[in-house]
């Protein structure tokens, strides 16, 4: 009987650990307009791109009207994408404005970012409007739904995305991938240090 | 014997399943915050920070003794602390950073509300490297501490960012809560004013 309750306790202080893992912060700019899904599954795909393929080539609409080629910035800049799965969520919607006021860093290593999510113009107008002026493109991924999520491996069964950072050099190749628990904003620090090594700026 | 097993199995197959179905659903959960945000007359949980390295944040919260790698906020000399709760991921907290450099403008050049009155941010969920750019970026001349691992945040109720909360560092309310302002302030004149306001008169015998 005993053995019974040690076990009991030892599984439900496990399940606890686990169910408060998704934590994070919520601006009071966002105030009562972020949906809650709650814990998901860390990772619901399976990545078709690995280090040292040439990346899959995209063209999507941005939220400022233009329309980004990837194969544009080739032989001119570090591209980092930065893929959320979705507006209006609690850890995507502190992710690109803590980006916001690190336009030096990615300067410094002579790269550019774009931030991708699979909802339509309209909804990226709305919720990155409540993050100030971004100084990176946010492109849409939304029609056909998710298509260039799907190209890297990296769509999920709910037809988000995962949250995934990907830097790919100026000669078009991937050397960065990191697909991270949904729950959890990835580390800065990890994706400067990345940029600085394969811009050879440390 | 057989019987206690298969019970031992049975409860160990439920837990388990319990802790899966949470990893797997999409059902609203409920709102970040899951415990009440501190009210004013409560009494805070101590705040435990990393001792700061720098001499001019040892000499502002008069902690040049501090020989231990952490202390606590209640060591902090003066009659109220004034914590901003922040991240720097959050845009609102970016926006008002220049307000709150102001406010702590007028702090310190205040000859008697500089000693009474101190003022510390906590960058919940930042690291010290994310703590430093924000700091860096907005000039930050007051101490800034990390919360990586949100456990102040999670003492603090989850609170959205930024949130102030003003504590009794001294007297007859002690490690009481005097104020709170979730957002930011308009003006910082008058915030400081309100802060003001709520210092106690110096009981005899204290400094």
């Amino acid at each position: 009987m005993r053995q019974n309750i040690t076990t009991i306790m030892l599984t439900l202080l496990l399940s606890l650990l686990l169910t408060s893992s998704g934590i994070c912060t919520v601006s009071e700019i966002f105030s009562e307009s972020i949906y809650n899904p709650g814990i998901l599954s860390p990772i619901d795909s399976q990545l078709k791109v690995k280090v040292g393929d040439i990346a899959p080539d995209f063209t999507l609409p941005a939220v400022s009207g233009k329309t980004i080629h990837l194969k544009d910035y080739r032989g001119k800049k570090i591209v980092v994408l930065s893929f959320v799965p979705a507006a209006w969520t609690p850890v995507c919607s502190d992710q690109w404005p803590g980006y916001n006021i690190v336009e030096n860093l990615f300067k410094a290593n002579d790269a550019i970012l774009l931030g991708i999510s699979v909802d339509n113009i309209p909804t990226l107008f709305s919720w990155t409007g409540q993050m100030g002026h971004l100084w990176f493109e946010v492109l849409s991924d939304f029609w056909p739904h998710g298509k260039v999520a799907q190209s890297f491996g990296i769509l999920r069964s709910t037809g988000v995305s995962e949250r995934t950072l990907v830097i790919i050099d100026k000669k078009g190749v991937i050397r960065y991938i990191n697909v991270n628990d949904i729950n959890q904003r990835p580390p800065l620090e990890t994706l400067i240090k990345e940029l600085q090594k394969i811009s050879g700026s440390k | 014997m057989k019987k206690n097993r298969l019970i031992h199995f049975t409860l160990l197959f439920t837990s388990l399943l319990f802790i899966f179905s949470g990893c797997t659903s999409f059902t609203p959960a409920p709102h970040p915050e899951t415990t009440p945000p501190p009210t004013i007359g409560e009494s805070l949980p101590e705040i435990n920070l990393t001792s700061p390295t720098e001499e001019s944040i040892r000499n502002y919260l008069e902690l040049t003794d501090i020989t231990t790698t952490t202390f606590s906020s209640t060591q902090i000399d003066c009659d109220i602390l004034l914590v901003e709760i922040f991240s720097m991921y959050c845009p609102l907290c970016q926006r008002e950073a220049p307000a709150v450099n102001e406010l702590f403008k007028l702090m310190q050049d205040d000859q008697k509300l500089f000693r009474q009155i101190k003022l510390i941010g906590i960058g919940v969920g930042n690291s010290a490297f994310e703590v430093g750019i924000f700091k860096n970026k907005y000039k930050v001349k007051f101490p800034l501490f990390a919360d990586p691992n949100f456990a102040i945040h999670n003492d603090m109720g989850q609170v959205r960012t930024p949130f102030f909360i003003a504590i009794a560092n001294r007297g007859k309310k002690k490690n009481q809560i005097l104020l709170t302002k979730l957002g930011g302030f308009s003006s910082p004149d008058k915030f400081l004013h309100s802060l003001a306001e709520l210092i106690e008169p110096p009981v005899k015998g204290e400094k």
